[in-house]
């Protein structure tokens, strides 16, 4: 208990008093619970990975490494591997990296350095937040009935003249990589962008002056000193989109034709992990479901391997332009 | 009548005016005796060897260059450096006989009876009315709020200017109104002693002299004790002033108190050769 | 009247639009131009599409109709709005105050210990969670014993919303200014009166934000759904039982050969986008802060 050393009798006219009993008690009491759920968090991740990681020891200790570099899914002859899912996976997020990386990098350039009057600019940010905010599922509905209609007759042409590269070696008949990927980047285009715009937004303008008063254009101010500045919040963009390719379903499972192939071109069907996991989870058998769960934990690896990675290079970064140790 | 609480071996009291012995016997006027030997954050000696004795109802001022610890002494007589990490304390403060550090004293106790105005402006985000009855809320105030909410309002020289917004946020007055407020909202709870940490420093020439004017009149209730980087300040409003000054000799800042009395004799006749340069303005 | 003559090599000061450096200039100009517009192509025609073959059906026919089957015309999809809305309410219940109170924690009660930089760690990890692993470990835990539910739906919802809410939970708090709480730790309130009286409510249009912003995507998602809160063809009547959901909706229908689903899909992924926009909306304008 603790020490009241003022006599009452010395403050009459006063209102101080001290904290009651159950005012000490909440306050312990409330803050335990902060505690608790601070550690519930941590524990919930630590939980996730151990609950996949055990279902997926079955199918680990059944297949071991050869999971990762088999090519066949078949459920029925107990055959699995999931070397085209990985492929899928990276290749769909590379493709998707590049090119909403570039348009969403450009956008965040267009808003930050004075292209458009303020204005204008509220209008265009709203419509990177609206692209944010439509769902996952509407795009892969939006790709089906628009997107891969659009792009057949072009994959068809570009088949014919160009088929010997192997990026149009074949024709697009339905789901395949291409759209599923442009769906992809137009996802990751408002994650790009919206981080972007903040790490040149956080460019203070002193900078700028300076760069400015050298008699810069303004590409060679952008593409000399700002973008460098701002490139360890650039490149965290990047990561964080890359990173969420990776993890995408739904679109992914609607648009890229669930097909376990690995090919190069942008016109065939391919599969990823997540899509794996969507497509063949409602209807598996227990045996299947204990060699998804293996899917899973891969999923989480490279997921995991990528955020690390991501991180060195932004230290890295960090350290080159920005000189924080 | 404890002279030996007072008068006992502090390296640093120094000034041997007649006046200032026969004030300083009065002992049991003195509502916070403040007696630090050393102040330290983390490994750096902050303040050492500071005696201040803060007495009823009138306003102590604690003047002197910037570093010299005058505020951190301050924030020691209601233990608000305990929200700083690393802070230690080897000294005793006495708050009507008991020592607030003693071990098992709530910290959140010594604060309830002692008031504090920072030297930013800083009202809760929330109506005028409620930022002055928060105090008393959280005192479990059973009387009639709004006529303890006016008062202290009156006191703080603001309600004629808020008495008709009082529902409006504390935030959307002007620098000078918002320091009155968190004066009222300070003194709402009738606090034994109110510390002030600068509260003038960040507010414009009428809002200063306007809370000066409050200062002469808080001084007939309550007892205050002042930091003030301004010297004139002190002259103007505090009845005793502490000068405190920096050592930099034992690598580092540390400050200490150089001189304590009544306000004329430091300035007039200063004792100290430091004090003396002080007042005479040969450095700030 | 002086005659100032210009010197023979005064640089020329007149852009001439044919140098290398004004070219490069336009040029890339031109492209981010491109860019900007290229990115509003897809949002335009999504619109487009949700508007043309969406809204034809839209009313109060088809927002509280059960789903057709195979060959059947008309139909609605009241009860996946229902579900929808009722595992996002499940979601919430769970997501909101854990996340709330851990955030308090890990911003404001112990910023700098071990375990806050800890859970702010797990939550940044989480953030980017690929969704349907939510699902995959929420199958793994409650369905293989419990079966199919909205229930097991919610709890993977929940796991989804809970590193946003605790996220954008953490930053409104830090963003209180120190002045203010020391004010209240200097009036004599204990740690949690500071925290409950003073900081949360001045960061509560922050917080509510980002609440908000969690909800949106959540109500969005359906990847966690699949093998969670499966699907039904009628109302929710009991938590442990499957239930419809907007997006579930939209992905068996869109698979399927028959018009009527398709088009039912249009409609349905207008009304999920439209109760995102609403929500989205609703946190921009909360965002407003205290004056």
């Amino acid at each position: 208990m603790t020490v009241n050393p003022f006599n009452p009798s010395d403050t009459t006219d006063s209102v101080c008093c001290q904290p009651t009993a159950k005012e000490y008690t909440f306050d312990s009491v409330f803050r335990a619970i902060c505690y608790s759920a601070a550690l519930a968090i941590i524990v919930l991740l630590i939980y996730i990975v151990l609950e996949i990681g055990i279902k997926a020891v079955p199918s680990f200790q059944e297949f071991g490494f050869g999971f990762i570099t088999g090519t066949t899914w078949d459920a029925v002859a107990q055959e699995f591997g999931v070397l085209p899912e990985i492929w899928g996976t990276l290749y769909s997020a590379l493709l998707a990296l590049v090119l909403g990386g570039v348009l969403g990098v450009s956008i965040a350039i267009f808003l930050t350095q004075d292209f458009i009057p303020a204005k204008i600019a509220v209008v265009f940010r709203t419509m990177v937040e609206l692209l944010a905010a439509i769902p996952s599922v509407v795009y892969g509905l939006w790709g089906i009935y628009v997107l891969i209609p659009l792009l057949r007759p072009m994959s068809v042409w570009l088949n014919e003249h160009f088929g010997y590269i192997p990026f149009f070696g074949t024709e697009l008949n339905g789901p395949g990589m291409a759209p599923a990927a442009l769906v992809l980047a137009i996802m990751i285009l408002p994650t790009v962008a919206a981080i972007s715009v903040d790490a040149l937004r956080r460019i203070p303008y002193k900078l700028r002056e300076a760069v400015y008063g050298m008699g810069t254009t303004r590409w060679e101010a952008i593409l000399k000193v700002i973008l460098p500045t701002a490139s360890s919040g650039i490149l965290a963009a990047l990561v964080l989109a890359f990173g969420r390719a990776l993890g995408e379903t739904m679109a992914l499972a609607m648009l890229i034709g669930n097909s376990n192939q690995i090919n190069l071109s942008l016109f065939a069907p391919a599969n990823t992990l997540a899509s794996l996991l969507a497509s063949s989870f409602p209807e598996a058998d227990n045996m299947e479901v204990q060699a998804l769960m293996y899917a899973a934990m891969v999923l989480l690896a490279i997921t995991f391997l990528v955020n690390v990675l991501g991180y060195r290079i932004q230290q890295f970064t960090m350290r080159k332009f920005e000189g924080k140790p | 009548m404890n002279t030996a609480t007072i008068t006992r071996e502090s390296k640093t009291q120094s000034n041997t005016s007649a006046l200032w012995a026969e004030t300083i016997s009065n002992a049991n006027e003195n509502v916070i005796d403040c007696a630090v030997d050393e102040i330290y954050y983390g490994n750096f000696l902050a303040v050492r060897n500071s005696h201040v004795p803060i007495k009823k109802g009138g306003i102590t001022g604690f003047i002197g260059p910037s570093g010299c610890g005058k505020s951190t002494v301050l924030r020691c007589l209601n233990r608000m450096n305990d929200l700083i990490p690393g802070f230690q304390i080897k000294g005793k403060v006495t708050y009507h006989g008991s020592d607030i550090y003693a071990k098992g004293v709530d910290p959140v106790l010594v604060r309830r009876y002692i008031g504090m105005v920072f030297q930013q402006p800083n009202p809760f985000s929330m109506s005028i009315f409620d930022n002055v009855a928060f105090g008393l809320r959280l005192n479990h105030f059973k009387g009639d709020i709004a006529e303890r909410v006016q008062l202290a309002l009156e006191r703080a020289a603001l309600w004629t200017e808020v008495k008709d917004k009082l529902q409006n946020s504390g935030l959307s007055l002007s620098g000078g109104q918002q320091q009155r407020l968190c004066i009222a909202r300070a003194i709402a709870t009738e606090p034994d002693v109110l510390l002030m940490d600068e509260p003038c420093s960040a507010l414009d020439p009428i809002a200063t002299r306007q809370v000066e004017e409050l200062m002469l009149e808080l001084k007939k209730n309550y007892t205050v004790a002042l930091v003030t980087h301004n010297m004139q300040q002190a002259t103007r409003v505090a009845d005793y002033t502490a000068f405190f000054g920096v050592d930099i000799s034992q690598n580092g800042r540390t400050g200490r108190l150089v001189e304590m009395g009544l306000t004329e004799q430091i300035f007039n006749n200063p004792q100290q050769d430091l004090t003396k340069q002080y007042v005479a303005g040969e450095f700030s | 009247m002086t005659n100032i003559s210009v010197p023979k090599n005064a640089p020329q000061l007149q852009k001439q639009w044919f140098e290398r450096r004004a070219l490069f200039n336009t040029v890339l100009t031109g492209l981010v131009w491109f860019a900007a517009l290229l990115g509003s192509i897809p949002l335009l025609s999504v619109i487009f599409m949700l508007v043309m073959e969406g809204g034809s059906r839209l009313g109060w026919e088809t927002l509280t109709a059960l789903p057709p089957a195979g060959f059947d015309q008309g139909g609605g999809f009241g009860n996946a709005i229902l579900g929808t809305l009722t595992m996002v309410a499940i979601a919430s219940a769970i997501s909101i105050p854990l996340g709330l109170l851990a955030a308090i924690f890990i911003g404001v009660l112990y910023p700098h210990s071990t375990t806050a930089s800890a859970a702010r760690f797990v939550a940044k990890t989480l953030t980017g969670f690929p969704s349907i692993l939510a699902g995959v470990f929420t199958y793994a835990v409650l369905v293989v014993t419990t079966g199919y539910s909205a229930l097991a739906g919610g709890i993977a919802l929940a796991v989804l919303m809970l590193p946003t809410v605790v996220l954008a939970a953490e930053e409104a708090l830090r963003q209180v200014p120190k002045k203010m709480s020391d004010a209240a730790y200097g009036m004599g309130c204990t740690r949690s009166q500071v925290i409950l009286k003073i900081v949360l409510p001045t960061a509560l249009p922050g917080v509510m934000t980002g609440i908000l912003l969690a909800i949106a995507g959540a109500a969005g998602e359906s990847a966690p759904l699949l093998f969670t809160a499966l699907f039904s063809n009628y109302y929710i009547s009991d938590l442990m039982e499957p239930t419809a959901s907007l997006s579930i909706l939209i992905y068996n229908f869109s698979a399927m050969p028959f018009e009527n689903q398709i088009q039912l899909a249009w409609t349905a992924s207008l009304t999920l986008v439209l109760i995102v926009l609403v929500f989205n909306i609703l946190a921009r304008l909360i965002g407003q802060p205290k004056i």
